[in-house]
């Protein structure tokens, strides 16, 4: 396979995408502060947007649906990102700490 | 949009095409590691920004300057700013080490990822996905003719999301603030 070609393969956006996913994954399970999780939350939301958007381009039948689908995960994820650190502020009001193994008032 | 088997010349349009495009991958995936391995949580934003602007050049591949223009409008311009701002709101102490020391680091958390790529990975090429034929061009009218007629409710409902999510932000960040 031509490697000056790879922009034409769905595999290719596929795998960036799953790629991504991975990578976020692992920032997810190795991060220790709430805003490195987040961060990594971010990453796999971009994995899910650049595989809507590799669907759209090469196999879907409408290709205005995937653009469409992508601005509504952008949305989701403006708030999520908001929502998520206003939580974290307060989190470190109350704790004076991000760290994720540091909130453990409930446990017993 | 049949692909060709052979490289075209480095230095022709197409060429230059595959040039651009190795760029944007290797930018979108250097960011990404940047951005789940760095030390401090400053530098991990900026390596989010350089995924960021790498998959928005991606997006450009894929046909949809809009969406690329929305990404780094909307990631790069705000997410990324808020992140920044909330990273200097909740300042870490510099004693503590911030970096990728989790209960899962090391081994395991690398191979619950590779795991999950991989299998997916060989998902897509083991599979042989169906290609419908194209009944429109996909352009910004078009997108916005779909989004006020056929994608009418979530759009309004996404609207009332984000103010909720906006006056939430709000209520809960000025909660417990002394003074």
């Amino acid at each position: 396979m031509a490697i000056l070609n790879l922009y034409n393969e769905l595999s290719t956006f596929l795998i960036l995408g799953a790629l991504l996913f991975g990578i976020g994954i692992y920032g997810i399970v190795t991060r220790r502060t709430l805003i490195g999780m987040l961060i990594a939350a971010e990453l796999i939301l971009a994995g899910a947007s650049l595989n809507f958007m590799a669907f759209n381009r090469f196999t879907a039948a409408d290709p205005v649906t995937g653009q469409v689908f992508t601005l509504f995960i952008m949305a989701v994820a403006a708030a999520e990102a908001a929502i998520g650190l206003s939580i974290v502020i307060a989190v470190y009001r109350h704790y004076k700490s991000i760290d994720a193994e540091d909130t453990v008032q409930l446990k017993g | 949009m049949t692909p060709t088997m052979t490289n075209p010349a480095l230095f022709s349009v197409e060429g230059m095409v595959g040039v651009v495009f190795l760029a944007m991958v290797a930018l979108t995936l250097t960011g990404a590691v940047i951005a789940c391995n760095s030390v401090r949580l400053v530098r991990s934003v900026a390596g989010l920004i350089l995924c960021f602007v790498g998959v928005a050049g991606l997006y450009f591949f894929l046909n949809s300057p809009f969406i690329a223009m929305m990404q780094i409008l909307i990631y790069v311009g705000a997410v990324a700013v808020t992140i920044a701002f909330a990273i200097m709101l909740a300042a870490p102490e510099q004693k503590k080490k911030l970096g990728p020391m989790g209960p899962l680091a090391g081994p395991l958390g690398f191979a619950t990822a590779a795991l999950l790529s991989g299998s997916l990975a060989v998902l897509v090429w083991r599979t042989d996905w169906p290609v419908r034929e194209k009944i429109n061009d996909g352009s910004v009218k078009n997108i916005g003719i779909q989004l006020l007629t056929d994608h009418m409710m979530v759009f309004e409902l996404i609207s009332l999301v984000l103010l909720i999510a906006i006056l939430g932000a709000l209520v809960i960040a000025r909660g417990g603030r002394e003074g």
